[in-house]
């Protein structure tokens, strides 16, 4: 049995907005294991920036947890209400990366005054010792000339270089977890791949246990050791990222990966998903992607699939997996991206 | 940073000078009869000689370098009709301290009562002191001033058992038109502040101080307040400075004698010099603090550098 650092049960996230209540996460569960890279993937709204924000009680006013655990060293995050009881973890346990670096600093302070501010909360140094911490903080996340930089203002730094100092902020705080939400969506593809060796390596150094939440399949492969496939607030699909990628089993997972340009035959037009993701407005019956499933089974629209193992480290929650369930082939991309890896089972 | 500094004090220079050969020009083209204060009972051959005695049938580039001359020399000239034959630079003496002293006590109080209240406006959204000071924002924005200037004098004046105008002497009748006074600004700080306070809110790097651990105690001072309040800072030098111009309302309903009906009395009575000389004072005060306004915008917030850049990019 893996080391579980932190396990989600049952997760359901409601927000009030202008009196109407919308269901953000229906139910999730997650293990993450220590020591993991885990990525959550999913298309926008499908409810990963939130599930991840209740880890850290970062919830918008207009939201909360309505039922479901998060627990975390043995105490329930889902029961925290105070700030207090949020600052025994917020930074302290689970440290985040935000998605845009432009707007992740305080226009108005220092580099060297934002990182020290973490430092100074959660290493509890002061006075030279502060700023030395500071400046190895600065070069730990590669930026030349640190001691330079720190009497610098955000303004004078590049995209990649401020992600550089969100990254060292969340760092300065000495996590267990670090979040990265969308680290490098809103940076030059020429950087993101600098940005994502950085995290790994400051992964190892640090012993972190690292969870991304993107809808770029590339990072994906790149990172992450587990994927968790979300879709309407829900984990459709969970696995090694092998068994995500070569064998996927939850037809919204077929249609993702069919979507993916490399996929695509020149000429041809580039698969897409029809249709909507559903409303979360209203309530949803049975699996929430049936609507757009041309592999739909007539359940698929009354009752809300369990998760069914594929291999001990493999789940997908789809009727298709059910023994009675009428066999059906994936569709021929996938079939094939199977095959190149060698072979694996559908037959179930 | 300081090329820049002396570059805007060149160019608030020059604008100064134009403004100055504005306003002379404009005035000598008003009749003659605001130079006199018994323009009708005098002699044509008197008058001649009055206008030449005060160089005023010079050629007007002549004057003008004898306006400026006398400028430099602190010399504003004198008054020709509201109080006849003094220096212009002892009337304003006499009634500016009055209207500064007033004006700054009550930027005082504005800051003082508008900053804690918008930034209890911003902290609780929706709930009391918001909708408290929504209500006491739109009361004093709608409701014409005169009618609550008159309302806080003759009530308050009862309530406080004083006398319903000002003297100099007694401190409690400062109370009521400072406080008047304030009020139109208490609201004005407390709305942009408030606006300016839920931005910063909402904005990213708060969110990221959140995440890292930082008491939503020490958010609100150290990163949203400080931000919230560098858009204001601008106008505070201007705030500071026409104070010396004194409210015409609260100066005449509480009758201080202050800088506040000078002007509107000067016209009146059509004394050029003292126009001249009010005009180009009230206009070098909007100069300058809007110069200081941006010099200071340069201390506080290091995006607004124009320096040259250090290869940061």
């Amino acid at each position: 049995m893996e080391d579980v650092i932190l396990r989600v049960e049952n997760l359901v996230v409601k927000f009030n907005l202008r009196g109407q209540v919308l269901t953000a996460i229906r139910g999730a569960s997650l293990e993450l294991h220590r020591g993991e890279s885990l990525a959550i993937v999913g298309e926008s709204g499908s409810g990963k920036s939130v599930f991840v924000k209740t880890f850290m009680g970062m919830l918008d006013n207009n939201g909360w947890i309505d039922e479901g655990s998060i627990l975390y060293n043995g105490k329930d995050l889902a029961k925290y209400k105070t700030e207090k009881e949020w600052l025994t973890i917020r930074g302290r346990e689970i440290a985040m990366v935000m998605q845009d670096p432009m707007t992740s600093l305080n226009p108005l302070k220092t580099i060297g005054a934002q990182i020290g501010e973490a430092i100074r909360l959660h290493q509890g140094l002061s006075g030279a010792a502060l700023q030395k911490a500071v400046i190895e903080m600065l070069a730990d996340v590669g930026i030349p000339n640190p001691e330079h930089r720190a009497r610098q203002y955000p303004h004078e730094f590049s995209g990649g270089m401020r992600q550089r100092v969100v990254i060292a902020i969340a760092m300065a705080c000495r996590p267990k977890v670090l979040i990265c939400d969308e680290p490098t969506t809103a940076l030059d593809v020429t950087i993101q791949a600098q940005i994502l060796d950085l995290i790994k390596a400051l992964k190892k150094k640090y012993n972190l246990t690292t969870v991304y939440i993107t809808h770029d399949l590339g990072v994906v492969a790149n990172v992450s050791d587990r994927i968790a496939v979300m879709y309407a607030g829900d984990i459709i699909e969970l696995g090694t990222t092998e068994e995500v990628f070569y064998t996927p089993a939850h037809p919204y997972t077929w249609a993702l990966l069919s979507s993916l340009p490399q996929l695509g035959v020149k000429g041809e037009d580039l698969h897409s998903i029809k249709g909507t993701p559903p409303n979360l407005f209203n309530e949803i019956r049975g699996d929430a992607f049936a609507p757009r499933n041309p592999y739909a089974l007539k359940i698929d629209f009354e009752v809300r699939p369990p998760y069914f193992d594929i291999t001990p480290t493999h789940k997908a929650r789809t009727w298709l997996l059910d023994p009675r369930a009428p066999k059906i082939e994936p569709p021929a991309v996938i079939r094939h991206l199977n095959s190149t890896h060698g072979g694996g089972n559908y037959a179930k | 940073m300081i090329k820049y500094v002396l570059k805007r004090l060149g160019a608030a220079l020059i604008t100064l000078i134009l403004i100055l050969s504005v306003v002379f020009v404009l005035v000598r083209q008003m009749p003659i009869e605001g130079y006199f204060d018994n323009f009708d009972k005098l002699d044509e051959s008197v008058i001649r000689a009055r206008l030449t005695q005060m160089g005023l049938t010079d050629p007007l580039p002549v004057q003008l370098k004898n306006f400026f001359l006398d400028l430099l020399r602190g010399d504003l000239g004198e008054s020709a009709r509201y109080s006849v034959g003094a220096s212009i630079s002892d009337i304003i003496a006499a009634k500016a301290p009055l209207s500064i002293y007033l004006g700054l006590m009550s930027m005082g109080l504005s800051l003082a009562l508008g900053i804690p209240l918008g930034a209890a406006m911003a902290r609780s959204k929706a709930k009391f002191w918001d909708k408290f000071g929504t209500v006491f924002i739109v009361f004093v924005n709608a409701v014409p001033a005169a009618v609550y200037y008159i309302l806080l004098q003759s009530y308050g004046s009862r309530a406080l058992g004083i006398s319903m105008l000002f003297d100099r002497t007694d401190p409690a009748t400062w109370i009521l038109p400072v406080f008047s006074m304030s009020l139109g600004n208490i609201a004005y700080y407390a709305m942009w502040l408030r606006r300016y306070m839920v931005d910063e809110m909402n904005s990213d790097y708060v969110k990221l101080a959140r995440a890292k651990g930082v008491t939503s105690r020490t958010i609100t001072m150290r990163h949203v307040f400080r931000n919230a309040f560098v858009p204001m800072i601008q106008y505070i030098p201007s705030a500071v400075l026409y104070t010396v111009m004194g409210s015409i309302y609260i100066e005449s309903l509480y009758s201080i004698p202050g800088m506040g009906g000078l002007l509107v009395d000067a016209i009146k009575r059509q004394d050029n010099p003292l126009v001249q000389a009010l005009v180009m004072i009230f206009s070098c005060i909007g100069v300058v603090s809007l110069l200081l306004g941006d010099l200071l915008m340069v201390v506080i917030d290091p995006r607004i550098s124009f320096a040259k850049k250090e290869g940061a990019r």
